[in-house]
């Protein structure tokens, strides 16, 4: 009986089982209740952003490293004369 | 390298502008209809990740026991582009969460082990940035210590009962349980991966001119130029 008492909601608190393969949808399936379009936008506008901001921010760093490199070797060229 | 990065750039831009069509008419699936979709984006981004993980693994082993200053190039370009990767996937996936399994977030054994690995490689970042001299070394320790987790998160769904979908779903798409989903996905996963490759040869670009300009302030302060 305590065994049972135990075992009921263990079992009941265990996660659904994932799926292990995609099956494709059958003609005429119902429609959905939560829009999936917002969501599947968001999630490549998403992609796309990050992969721009990244390029974006390699693209400033270099410049920022190429104006110090040029600096220290107009001053390194004065130096040396 | 710098002769591959024009052609990269072009191939990348192709199956980019391609891939989104073949997506488009790949089936919906049965359970979760149009909101599947983002596993064209999702998976791939993981797998480029996976990608980046073992390329900044590799390179900060070189770094590390090797003493090799070009390997640190290649750590710090590869940990991120795996930042930059794993964001991508921790964002699209709740996406799909959401409608597909009602919540965003789930503490379930994947979800969870991957954020935890995305947090290491923002530590190694963060150890690399603000850790003073010598920490490139204790970074490179860091991002080993992140890809000896890859393995586990990549299996954990297999070894746990979690409402994630399993490995075994690539496989079987590539198969064709699902006709004509397998070239859209396959086409995907090629693209991310030569982005990744694209965005590393930038950045390990940047991270050689920063180590000339290290070496010529050096050279400056001790008064040799």
């Amino acid at each position: 009986m305590c065994s049972l008492l135990v075992a009921v909601p263990a079992l009941a608190l265990q996660p659904p089982a994932a799926q292990s393969e995609f099956v494709p949808a059958a003609p005429g399936a119902s429609t959905e209740q939560l829009p999936a379009a917002p969501l599947v936008i968001a999630a490549y506008a998403f992609v796309w952003v990050a992969a721009m901001g990244y390029v974006w921010t390699i693209g400033r760093r270099l410049t920022k490293v190429e104006d110090d490199l040029r600096a220290l070797e107009r001053k390194a060229g004065k130096a040396a004369r | 390298m710098k002769r591959l990065f024009a052609p990269l750039v072009v191939i990348v831009a192709i199956l980019f502008v391609a891939v989104p069509y073949l997506i488009a008419e790949a089936p919906y699936e049965s359970t979760m209809g149009l909101v599947q979709k983002i596993f064209y984006f999702h998976v791939p981004s993981w797998i480029a990740m996976y990608t980046a993980i073992a390329v900044c693994t590799v390179a900060s082993a070189l770094a590390l026991f090797g003493n090799r200053k070009d390997a640190d190039a290649y750590a710090v370009a590869a940990a991120e582009v795996t930042v930059l990767f794993g964001l991508m996937g921790l964002v699209s996936g709740p996406l799909w969460g959401r409608k597909a399994w009602g919540v965003w977030w789930q503490w379930d054994v994947r979800l969870t082990t991957a954020l935890l690995m995305e947090l290491i490689f923002i530590a190694c970042l963060l150890v690399r940035k603000y850790g003073g001299p010598g920490s490139e070394k204790l970074a490179a320790a860091t991002a080993l210590f992140g890809g000896a987790t890859a393995p586990f998160v990549y299996k954990s769904v297999d070894i746990w009962r979690t409402v994630h979908p399993k490995t075994s779903v690539v496989p079987e798409l590539l198969k064709g349980s699902m006709p004509g989903s397998g070239l859209p996905f396959a086409l995907s996963a090629v693209a991310f991966v030569l982005l990744a490759t694209l965005l590393m040869l930038l950045r390990v670009n940047l991270a050689k001119r920063q180590m000339a300009l290290d070496e010529l302030y050096l050279t400056y302060e001790d008064g040799t130029v």
